[in-house]
Order: C-alpha cells, then sequence, then structure tokens
C-alpha cells in the first residue's frame, strides 16, 4: 500500500511538473533570468502547490499518524546554518545554469536524450560527494565542530578533532 | 503563452496534490533530492521500495501525458560541461542543504519552516546569480 501511493505521489508530482511546463529547462531559466527576459510563470506554479501544501499541513497538524499508521514528520528544525545557505546557493547556481532541479530532471528523464542522462548521472555523483563537500565547508569554521551536544565522545578525542582540524585554518 | 500561468497554476496544484498524498497517506515529506539522495548515500535504507515507487512514479507517468502536447520540448542544454557542471552542483548542494524546490520549497515555506523559507531565497538567489554569470557576462547558456 505504502509503495502504491508513493507511485501515485510521484506520478502526480510528475504530472503537475510536466503540466505547468517546469520540464522546459528554458522556462526554468526565463524564471530565474531576473535581469533578461523575466517569465513569471514558476511563481504561479510555486504558489499553487504551496497553497494546496498550506492546507494539508494544518489538516496534518491534527493528526498523529498517518493513514497508514506511520509517525507524521516532527516539527521543523529551526537552525539555519552555514550548510543550508551555501548547500542552496550551489544548488541554485546549478539550476539556473542548466534549468534542471531533481524533480524535473527524474520527471523528463524519458523524454529528455543522453542530456537528461548526462545531467542525472552527474547530480549523483554529487550527492554522492556531498558529505566530502560539507568536511571541506567545516574545516573553515570550528564553531560547527563545537556546535553538536555530543556527550558521547570523551574529552580528549574531542579536542584530538579540533586539533587535527586547526592546521587547515 | 497568454495561458502559460493558468497551466502553471493548475501544475502546482498537481504537485501540491503529490506532496498532501505523500504526507498525509505515508507519512513522509515529498523532498526529490532527499527521496534520490536516501537512495545514493544509504540513509534511506529502512524505506528502500518506497522510494523506488515515487521515483517510477515520477519518471513513468509524465510520458504518459506527453501525446498530449503537440510537442514537448524541454531545451535541454547539448553542451556536456554544462550539463556536468550543473549536475554536480545541483546534487552536492542540495544534500548539503538537505532540501531542493520540493521539500524546501513546497513543503518548507507551506509550513512556514523558516529553513525552507532561507534555502528558497537562497537558491533562488543563486539562480538568479547564475544567469547573470552564465548567460549575461559568459553568454554560454
Amino acid at each position: 500500500m505504502r509503495n502504491f501511493f508513493a507511485f501515485l505521489s510521484g506520478g502526480l508530482f510528475g504530472a503537475g511538473l510536466l503540466v505547468a511546463g517546469m520540464v522546459d529547462s528554458a522556462k526554468v531559466q526565463g524564471w530565474l533570468d531576473i535581469f533578461g527576459d523575466w517569465d513569471p510563470t514558476l511563481a504561479f506554479v510555486m504558489g499553487g502547490a504551496v497553497g494546496v501544501m498550506f492546507f494539508v499541513w494544518i489538516f496534518a497538524s491534527k493528526r498523529e499518524k498517518s493513514y497508514l499508521g506511520s509517525p507524521m514528520p516532527g516539527p521543523f528544525p529551526r537552525l539555519v546554518d552555514r550548510n543550508l545557505v551555501l548547500g542552496s546557493l550551489l544548488f541554485g547556481a546549478g539550476w539556473g545554469l542548466a534549468g534542471l532541479c531533481p524533480g524535473p530532471a527524474m520527471g523528463s528523464l524519458s523524454f529528455n536524450g543522453w542530456e537528461g542522462w548526462l545531467f542525472i548521472i552527474a547530480m549523483g555523483v554529487g550527492m554522492a560527494m556531498a558529505p566530502r563537500f560539507k568536511g571541506w565547508l567545516s574545516t573553515f569554521d570550528r564553531s560547527t565542530l563545537e556546535a553538536p551536544p555530543c556527550e558521547n565522545i570523551p574529552e580528549e578525542e574531542r579536542a584530538l578533532a579540533r586539533n587535527s582540524r586547526a592546521p587547515a585554518r | 503563452m497568454q495561458q502559460d500561468w493558468i497551466w502553471g497554476l493548475i501544475g502546482g496544484l498537481m504537485i501540491g496534490a503529490g506532496a498532501g498524498v505523500f504526507l498525509l497517506i505515508n507519512g513522509r515529506i515529498m523532498g526529490a533530492s532527499g527521496i534520490i539522495g536516501g537512495l545514493i548515500d544509504g540513509s534511506g535504507r529502512d524505506t528502500v521500495s518506497e522510494r523506488i515507487a515515487f521515483l517510477g512514479g515520477l519518471v513513468a507517468v509524465p510520458p504518459l501525458l506527453v501525446p498530449l502536447y503537440r510537442n514537448v520540448d524541454t531545451h535541454v542544454s547539448h553542451t556536456i560541461w554544462v550539463l556536468v557542471l550543473a549536475g554536480l552542483l545541483v546534487g552536492a548542494g542540495t544534500r548539503i542543504a538537505n532540501g531542493c524546490t520540493s521539500g524546501h520549497g513546497v513543503c518548507g515555506i507551506s509550513r512556514f519552516s523558516l529553513r525552507g523559507i532561507v534555502a528558497t531565497a537562497f537558491y533562488l538567489l543563486g539562480g538568479a546569480l547564475s544567469l547573470v554569470l552564465f548567460r549575461h557576462i559568459l553568454g554560454v547558456i
């Protein structure tokens, strides 16, 4: 059952992306090209999707479990950190460059030629390399090493981790 | 072209419905990059079949609707370095930021998540700067 509804959800998502024109990379780039020939269509796509989900969240907040009995997602984390900001900037740069983000890239895979596949493969490699990038980002910021509460890690090991990072600064 | 915004809105409502089904029935947040990324780095080990089913629908359903249109032109780039660099940036960026347009944008903004709103502001900024650099300054796209 879970798989059936996951398939249905993915299908609705993909069909919506196609209908909205988000599989058209030129349209997406038109939306991001605010200093050029700007195309506001995507504001309607985002508005429609966010509008539906606004009511879904109100409804969801009254439930403890989903209709199939699994726990609902907890309250959203409030932490806004370097990874969120820098990761989003990198993602946006790639989104603008090719006009593809993960959803539409998958949705258009069957009719997007070798180019679509090449993008997806590169995206998979980027995802696999993300932890390494995160490590590099943290070498610029000692506070991210101190941030997580790590009661279970002995003080010696924490000091060791701090010192091993120090030369990189 | 006049009707673009109507189709955009209809498509948006369908995307919202897809995200609503995933949340209310499966109890999960519909984020494309998280669903794919969980399969790649193994963090989604417990929900592999659900992830594959979602991606199956996402990949298999749009081509069924393509015949309804006279032509669907994706205007995808044919330049290898553009596709590779963009793919790497999108893959790494979404995993570092823990979400993309669907997760942070559609599912995050709609519950006024600060992370979702900040992420959306910065990926739109990144996208706009990318167009300035690659289209208006370098002229490569």
